[in-house]
């Protein structure tokens, strides 16, 4: 009953094109799961569908089981606690990484609030403890254009963090990343999941395992299997379509 | 058989004179009285000589003399100040001659508007249409009565359509003046109704107070009126149609390297301006060296104007706008400073002031196509624009350069690594949009005052068209520029010029927040990037 | 908080420009000799007004990436707004003694004030509209723009359009601006006459505070949190919108603030120069703003106010010895700096002071 995000019967076509395709999806409160599929299944659609950046043509998408997020944009379902990180780490390059934690740092997001605000003592410990769990501590005031691939991502997502999501839609973590960086990641990611939802996308199967979570199968932008990693992947359609080639 | 039916109607006129050559004719003019003239006059009209109309024009102007020296009838024409006499049998000159030396062959109003009547009747019977034509439309402007039973018999014997409907409506304002009964009179109120232009209001609302004849007037007056707002719609939309040619040259150029290369070209309007200038200095060199070749010229000017400003644009391209790849707003301002040099060179080259560029025969004048006034310039440049637009679309569809270029505007990444030389289609695109802003110049030179701030008149118009039709769509540009060009003419007449365009601008800076991509975006996540 | 305002770049522009104006003054009205000229105290005064109005353009284009090619216009609302009050300033010493009508409408046989120019007898509300009006015209326009998410060069393009439409609105007689020559023949302000040597060294003193007003007042924008934002929305504009950001009220702060900024700039501009019209709309000057801002460096303002004094202080200059040449240099600029320079003057001057660290400049610092 106490579900995260429900999606139901969700369509969304491109000119013609159906890139989601009565797509319906639960996430419970506190869950770690993966989402995977080909190449245009329509994972980053549906992500795009759940932050108000793309409207739906039709179909139900419920926060906290009564907030429609059909009619909310993309601040407001960052307000409301959706947390997204994009496919390409984007950082905002011209701003000290410790800035860029700053300003996804929780607080009032008004105009005036923003123009005459001081940071706290509490908000610079916070600062300080998420720039430890990302472990770029010792390059807080180096501009977040001069980090290597990896830990742009790893700001990402400590910016995420700063935001205090209840929800986490993490977009392909693993790209560009070492295999180490890769395994971390995925740690770092089953860490927050429990306190907070956690939704991957995700290629890479190594990180998929490791994640250790429930999966989802999209093709075509519907869903076409779900279940743990060993459950889907023994699905001939799944094989098929995914794993086969 | 026209001939045939001038000499029998001619004959009767002149009855008591025997059937006489010309020149025979001719020499009886002066002999008699004025009625006596005149019925010679007829005769002479008579004889279907193609000499007639013309010694009969000159009576009437009172230029036709008499020779003292040998009885010879002459015509004495004005020539720098001095009175030359010339035959008026053969038209040679017999020289320059003194106040004496002539008797004037005397005219009166009442023989004079004999001559005028009968020189028209001939031109009713002119063995060329469109002479005919001329002379219904002369009575249809006299309105004289006289010529009643003469345009029944031209109207029978008329072969031309158009000119039996001229003459139709020169007969109607001829009976409106006659004293024929009432039922005539309707069928010609009738036929002016159908006509439906302002001559035709004009005549009809001169006999408004007229009691029979007042209702159907009236209507026919309310026929005609609406008959001539459709027209007048015609024409706004032809004005803007007209308007929209000249757009779409200005922006098509615009809209490909915009399209391609995400560049804005602030420099495009110079570049139409040197096309301008290509033109007047190929006229020049025409001028001075061949003259035979004017009416040429800007068939010579365009394939010069499109290499000249061409070339310019790859240069542009390969020195300025390569280095700023991705960054379009820098591109953007140093373009303006292209702008701003190319604008001085030129000023410094040709002067600060306009620059006579000449309109070729097939240019000037114009035509009336119904109720439409269409000038021959401004069709030319429709056409000119359409072609280049359809020449553009098949280069972009048919060719290998047009499916590079394609490929480069969707996906420039994936067109590189297919082996695409991106550079050279940059090079080439901005090189074509460059040599169509040069093609525009050579239309605009003959509508325009060709001056160093040509383009800048444009720039902001050309991209407004850019702007409302979407980026990187030639239709977009096609649609955008006859669109806002019928716009601002149908707002002209209620707001007028000033305002018309003031109000065109607030509506695409509303139009392009609900449509942020224009009318007809490039869609995909591509432009999102 | 001081010491976050002024930081180096600042102290050394607001002490240069507080000694201009104490010398300045001083050569023009106390000095006997009259060592500077007074057409030299206008000329600086007008530099100044640019260098306001440049400061204004880089707040938006330097730091949220806004490039707006009709800030023009909003200066010239502001000296139109200014005009206005001057022109009733006037009262019945024009050329055909109307009291209550100014010259051009006499000329255009109006016979009463329109209602747009009601309350401009009063300095206070000119001063007023001088703020509203560009402020309430930048609030629309940007209302409209930034909600639909209109960006870049769809942006730039439709910023043009819009002085563009002013423009011809302008030029017309029936707008009730004076038409092709605009607002002119100022007679004084406050009681002060405009042509006397005094008022003019007080339009620079005050053009320099305005100037120095607008350097702090951007400074305390750029340099809060709200600032951040601002350059968070030129990197990654949309990140920022994930972030929880509404980027559009943001976009639409800093331009209604800057639109302002550039009123008042307008506003001083007008009673030095002693006339304002549409030409001061033409999409040409707007544009020239914008080297005054690169030239000088963006994203830094006080390297936009310096680029604004060298701009205008070259064109002063050429214009004078070689007129058909200013337009070649100007042309020039904008590309070498669009391409050589894209940190403008102050960024490389800046860049080769660090990479040779003279002792000289410590002692400077300190
Ligand atoms: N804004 C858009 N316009 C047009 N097509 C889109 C748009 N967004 C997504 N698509 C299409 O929807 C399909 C699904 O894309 P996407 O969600 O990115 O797939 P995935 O992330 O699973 O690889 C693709 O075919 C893509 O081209
Ligand atoms: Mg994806």
């Amino acid at each position: 009953m106490s579900s995260q995000l429900y999606l139901s019967g969700v369509n969304r076509s491109f000119d013609g094109f159906k890139a989601i395709n009565n797509l319906s999806l639960i996430i419970e409160k506190g869950e770690l799961h993966a989402v995977i599929g080909p190449n245009g299944a329509g994972k980053t659609t549906m992500m795009d569908i759940i932050t108000g950046k793309t409207r739906p043509d039709s179909g139900e998408v419920f926060w906290n089981n009564d907030i429609d997020l059909t009619k909310v944009d993309e601040a407001g379902s960052a307000r409301l606690g959706i947390g997204r990180k994009f496919q390409k780490p984007t950082v905002f390059e011209t701003l000290t990484v410790e800035d860029n934690i700053a300003l996804a740092l929780k607080a009032d997001r008004g105009v005036f609030a923003t123009l005459f605000d001081r940071r706290s003592a509490d908000q610079q410990a916070e600062i300080d403890r998420l720039l430890e769990l990302v472990r770029l501590s010792a390059d807080r005031d180096r501009m977040a254009a001069d980090l290597s691939h990896g830990q742009k991502q790893w700001l990402e997502i400590g910016m995420l963090l700063a935001q205090d999501p209840e929800l986490l839609l993490v977009d392909e973590p693993a790209a560009g990343m070492t295999d180490a960086e890769t395994m971390r990641t995925a740690e770092l990611l089953r860490e927050i999941a429990g306190e907070r939802s956690v939704v991957v996308v995700e290629h890479d199967m190594e990180f998929v395992k490791a994640l250790n979570c429930k999966v989802t199968v999209l093709h075509q932008g519907s869903v076409l299997a779900e279940g743990s990693l060993e459950h889907v992947s023994a699905n001939p359609e799944v094989v098929e379509v995914y794993l086969g080639r | 058989m026209r001939k045939f039916l001038l000499t029998i109607l001619f004959l009767l006129a002149a009855l008591p004179l025997r059937a006489q050559s010309f020149e025979e004719l001719l020499l009886q003019l002066p002999e008699g009285s004025y009625s006596d003239r005149a019925a010679v006059a007829a005769a002479i009209a008579a004889t279907g000589d193609d000499r007639a109309a013309g010694v009969l024009e000159v009576l009437a102007e009172g230029n036709l003399h008499i020779l003292k020296s040998d009885g010879s009838i002459v015509e004495i024409r004005d020539v720098n100040g001095d009175d030359i006499a010339f035959s008026a049998l053969d038209g040679t000159e017999v020289g320059e001659i003194g106040r004496g030396d002539t008797d004037k062959i005397k005219v009166n109003n009442g023989l004079r508007r004999d001559l005028r009547a009968l020189l028209g009747s001939m031109s009713l019977l002119n063995a060329d249409p469109n002479k005919r034509a001329e002379a219904a439309q002369a009575v249809f402007k006299d309105g004289d009565p006289g010529q009643i039973e003469l345009l029944d018999s031209a109207i029978a014997a008329e072969t031309e359509a158009w000119v039996a409907d001229l003459m139709q409506e020169a007969r109607a304002v001829a009976v409106l003046n006659s004293d024929m009964d009432t039922e005539a009179k309707l069928a010609a109120v009738k036929v002016l109704a159908d006509r439906g232009d302002q001559d035709a209001k004009g005549v009809l609302s001169q006999f408004a107070n007229d009691e029979a004849l007042a209702l159907p007037i009236a209507t026919a007056l309310s026929q005609i009126e609406r008959t001539q707002q459709l027209w007048q719609v015609g024409q706004n939309v032809w004005y803007g149609l007209s308007l929209g040619s000249v757009l779409l040259l200005a922006a098509i150029g615009l809209a490909i390297t915009f399209g391609v290369m995400g560049v804005i070209n602030m420099a495009h309007g110079e570049l139409v301006m040197l096309g301008a200038y290509s033109t007047f200095f190929v006229q020049e060199l025409i001028r001075n060296n061949a003259a035979w070749l004017f009416d040429y010229s800007l068939l010579i000017a365009a394939p010069v104007a499109f290499l000249v400003a061409g070339s310019v644009g790859i240069g542009i391209e390969r020195g300025i706008v390569r280095h700023l790849y991705g960054r379009p707003l820098e591109t953007l301002l140093a373009t303006w400073g292209v702008s701003l040099i190319l604008q001085q060179t030129v000023r410094s080259i040709f002067g600060p002031n306009n620059r006579e560029v000449g309109n070729p025969e097939w240019m000037s004048g114009a035509f009336e196509l119904g109720g439409l006034t269409i000038t021959y310039g401004r069709m030319w440049i429709l056409i000119f624009a359409l072609v280049v637009f359809a020449g553009l679309m098949l280069l972009l569809k048919k060719t290998a350069m047009g499916l590079q270029m394609r490929a480069v505007t969707q996906n420039r990444e994936m067109a590189a690594n297919m082996g695409i030389r991106t550079g050279r289609v940059d090079a080439l695109t901005f090189g074509l949009g460059a040599g169509i802003a040069g093609l525009a110049g050579v239309a605009l030179s003959q509508i325009d005052n060709v001056s160093p701030n040509l383009g800048q008149s444009y720039i902001v118009d050309s991209f407004m068209v850019v702007v409302f039709g979407g980026a990187g769509n030639l239709w977009g540009a096609l649609a955008g520029a006859f669109s806002l060009g019928v716009a601002n003419k149908f707002l002209e007449p209620f707001t007028g010029a000033v305002l018309g365009k003031i109000l065109v601008l607030v509506f695409i800076i509303l139009f392009i927040q609900k449509r942020p991509r224009g009318l007809f975006a490039l869609k995909g996540r591509a432009v999102e990037a | 908080m001081l010491q976050r305002l002024i930081d180096r770049r600042m102290g050394f522009f607001l002490g240069a420009l507080f000694v201009a104006v104490v010398l300045i003054p001083l050569g023009n009205l106390v000095i006997a000799g009259q060592p500077v000229p007074s057409y030299v105290v206008a000329l600086l005064a007008k530099y100044l007004c640019y260098a306001l109005l440049a400061v204004a353009l880089d707040l938006v284009w330097g730091y949220c990436g806004i490039l707006s090619l009709g800030h023009g216009a909003f200066f010239a609302l502001g000296g139109y707004a200014m005009g206005m009050h001057l022109m009733r300033e006037i009262g019945d010493r024009g050329v055909y003694a109307n009291p209550d009508l100014p010259d051009f409408m006499v000329f255009l046989n109006w016979q009463e004030l329109p209602w747009f120019w009601y309350g401009f007898d009063s300095f206070i509300f000119a001063c007023l509209m001088v703020l509203l009006v560009p402020g309430l015209l930048a609030f629309v326009f940007g209302w409209f723009a930034f909600r639909s998410r209109v960006t870049g060069v769809y942006l730039s393009i439709i910023t043009q359009a819009m002085t563009y439409a002013l423009m011809l609105a302008f030029f017309r007689n029936e707008m009730g601006f004076g038409g092709n020559n605009g607002l002119t023949d100022f007679k004084d302000v406050l009681g002060f006459n405009l042509q006397s040597d005094a008022t003019r060294s007080g339009l620079f003193v005050l053009a320099a505070l305005a100037l120095t007003a607008g350097l702090l007042i951007s400074k305390f924008i750029t340099t809060s949190k709200l600032g951040k934002v601002l350059i968070a929305i030129r990197d990654a504009e949309s990140r920022t919108r994930f972030t929880g950001y509404r980027v559009e009220g943001y976009k639409l702060f800093v331009f209604v603030v800057s639109a302002m900024m550039a009123g008042v700039a307008g506003a001083i501009y007008t009673p030095i120069v002693g006339i304002i019209n549409p030409g001061e709309f033409s999409p040409a000057n707007s544009i020239e703003i914008v080297i005054w801002v690169a030239l000088g460096g963006r994203g830094t303002l006080v390297g936009a106010a310096i680029g604004a004094i060298i701009v205008a202080l070259a064109k002063t200059l050429l214009t004078g010895w070689f007129p058909e040449f200013w337009l070649f240099a100007l042309g020039a600029m904008f590309i070498l700096v669009t391409i050589y320079l894209p940190t403008g003057v102050l960024g490389k001057f800046e860049q080769i002071v660090k990479r040779k660290p003279k002792p000289a400049t410590k002692e400077v610092t300190a």
